[in-house]
């Protein structure tokens, strides 16, 4: 891990906004800000968990990074690939090539088109399909299927090919184990643990915090649109005094393995945050320091955006 | 066991469908005020009373309706359409010539409102709020407002009369000998009627399909195929006409009913003498045998191409074919 630091980061998002900008009560316009000034770094041969409740917006930072948000959406910040500006153009030349998406589900595949010829895509060969279907396991006859015939198990494996159907370096997994067994999540893992051995990076987007506990080698703890703490996964396994946000500390103390504390509030909706730290209302070691700017500081051997954090 | 099962459901349901029809259209034409015996020889005919008397025994127009209609479909169902009082020959002689008029003005005006819908809705969806898109919407809903012979007095108007340069009626040149009429003739003669016709039909499938696309386009398939590096002209060739194909034809082909209903304004319009004007003709002149004969007819017209939209769907679509054949 430590020598990894050293290197330039894969990808490198700085400051990442993204708002929707849309109607509420007849024409009155307004802008929805759902990620603020989120900054985290992927390194290749890690696997980066960005862990966070359901629908707190943590797909739009896969998106973002792909360059696939709808066209209400504005985009602040900056993000780096390999050390150079992720821009429109570089993002429409790199994906599908150097870096890679996997979706949550079946819903993400064509209904009408054999899967096949769905893997292999606009630049992918048969062969290179047949060496990922054997990779991955799947059968001869899964390639003349279409997507509603697939199992839930299939259709993971049938996604995670597209992966490697070009050689990625960056992949962009948003929930891919979402209502599976836990012996297929699990695969579906070992899949993305062996894709960061052999040198990818791997942005790993779930709700599943047992799951990355296993395989991630850092989780970064989503909050309210941002990210509050990035550590290595021991400080997690750790316990809560390893940890320096409140709210990471708090949600691994909520664990049900843990002492099974709920945190007392709900998250704040994106159209009213308060003032300065987001979790400022929750939080038991809130102070007036608390309500300016929030910067992430490096403590340790992770990054932290509160004031407190020691 | 399913199939046999489909195929003797979908028959019930055209038998049912056939009988209502005629008993229906038959209420409706024998209560209508038009005498048909009057329609036939003329206000001003001096026939005396006791030929028209026996014009009315021999049609059987006194006799109670129940027995008239139990008449008409006793023969129908022995083959035997009647004759019609209008044209003076049997029933199904004037259906088939008729028809082979209309099927041909039907068939371009559905091809071609088919095809060029499609395209146009393609292009509106590609160019989702664009002034082209706009253009093309406003173009639709005033031609989905207009009514059918409306359209084909101003097509008539413009290029017949004003402009001069397709014929104003008919399907040949008046008094020119039928062995005489050439193709170009027939063709000349068929362009306004099929373009009044498809123009009509155009803006339901355009509206269809630009609908279908724009919402194809927002799904989670095609999110996925540009993140993997796919161009919007490949997303909308691989995955976007793949997926609105196939309910756009259903829509065509459902499209049939609405097909025979201009067929009979537009050719009146027209004087075109198809199938649509040999209507009209029946239902002004009270022609019960040929009214009913070509109302059973029309409905048999349109509950195929209901069909073939049903067949066409289980045949095309995977999810619908190969699911059929794990189960």
């Amino acid at each position: 891990m430590r020598e990894k630091k050293e290197r330039t980061p894969l990808l490198d998002v700085q400051g990442l906004s993204v708002s929707f900008s849309m109607y509420e009560r007849g024409l009155q316009k307004k802008d929805l800000e759902v990620l603020h000034k989120l900054s985290l770094g992927v390194y290749p041969g890690e696997i980066l968990a960005v862990v966070g409740s359901s629908g707190s917006g943590k797909s739009i930072l896969a998106h973002a990074v792909m360059g696939i948000l709808p066209g209400n959406a504005r985009v602040k910040g900056e993000i780096h690939y390999r050390g150079e500006l992720l821009d429109k153009e570089r993002q429409e030349a790199l994906r599908g090539k150097e870096i890679a998406f996997i979706p949550q589900s079946l819903a993400y595949l064509d209904p009408l088109m054999r899967v096949d010829r769905q893997v292999i895509g606009i630049r992918g060969t048969k062969e290179k399909q047949e060496a990922a279907f054997a990779r991955y396991h799947l059968g001869k006859e899964v390639e003349r299927m279409y997507p509603f015939q697939l199992s839930g198990g299939m259709a993971r494996r049938v996604l995670i090919s597209t992966a490697v159907m070009e050689e990625a370096r960056l992949i962009v997994a948003d929930e891919p184990t979402p209502g599976l067994h836990e012996e297929v999540a699990m695969e579906t893992l070992r899949d993305f643990r062996q894709l960061a051995d052999e040198g990818c990076g791997v942005l790993l987007i779930t709700h599943d915090i047992d799951l990355a506990f296993q395989v991630a080698d850092r989780i970064a703890v989503f909050y309210a649109g941002t990210i509050v703490e990035i550590a290595p996964v021991t400080d997690f396994l750790a316990g809560k005094e390893a940890l320096r946000h409140p709210y990471s500390k708090a949600f691994i103390d909520a664990l049900p393995q843990n002492s099974f504390k709920p945190i007392e509030g709900f998250q704040p909706y994106a159209g009213s945050l308060p003032e300065g730290c987001l979790f400022a209302p929750r939080c038991s070691a809130c102070s007036k320091e608390c309500a300016g700017e929030m910067e992430m500081r490096r403590i340790r051997d992770g990054e932290v955006r509160c004031v407190h954090a020691t | 066991m399913s199939r046999s099962r489909y195929i003797a459901g979908t028959v019930f349901r055209m038998l049912t469908l056939l009988a209502a029809v005629s008993v229906l259209s038959f209420v409706l034409v024998t209560s209508s005020p038009i005498d048909p015996l009057t329609a036939y020889i003329g206000t001003n005919s001096t026939l005396s009373q006791e030929a028209r008397d026996e014009i009315t025994e021999h049609w059987g127009l006194d006799d109670p309706p129940v027995e008239r209609f139990t008449a008409w479909a006793g023969n129908f169902l022995k083959g035997d359409w009647g004759t019609s009082i209008a044209f003076k020959k049997p029933v199904k002689t004037v259906i088939k010539e008729r028809f082979s008029y209309s099927v041909v003005l039907m068939l371009i005006a559905w091809t071609f409102s088919g095809v060029l819908g499609f395209l146009a809705g393609i292009f509106a969806a590609v160019r989702k709020g664009s002034l082209w898109d706009k253009a093309i919407k406003v173009f639709c809903l005033a031609l989905q407002s207009a009514p059918t012979f409306w359209v084909g007095l101003l097509v008539l108007s413009l290029f017949a009369v004003q402009l001069g340069w397709f014929p104003i009626g008919l399907a040949a040149p008046m008094g020119k000998l039928a062995q005489d009429v050439t193709l170009e003739d027939r063709i000349w003669h068929l362009v306004l009627p099929s373009l009044t016709l498809g123009v009509l039909g155009i803006s339901k499938i355009t509206l269809y399909t630009r609908q279908k696309l724009i919402e194809i386009m927002d799904s989670g398939f095609i999110l996925f195929a540009k993140a993997r590096g796919e161009d919007t002209a490949q997303l909308v060739l691989r995955h976007g006409i793949r997926n609105i194909a196939l309910p756009a034809v259903t829509v065509q082909f459902a499209a049939f009913s609405e097909l025979f209903g201009g067929i009979a304004l537009a050719e009146s319009v027209f004087s075109y003498p198809g199938i649509g004007s040999a209507l009209t003709t029946a239902g002004l002149s009270g022609d019960v045998p040929l009214l009913l004969g070509i109302a059973v007819f029309s409905a048999v017209f349109v509950f195929t191409g209901n069909l073939i939209a049903n067949i066409l769907y289980g045949l095309l679509d995977p999810r619908i074919k190969e699911g059929r054949a794990d189960g």
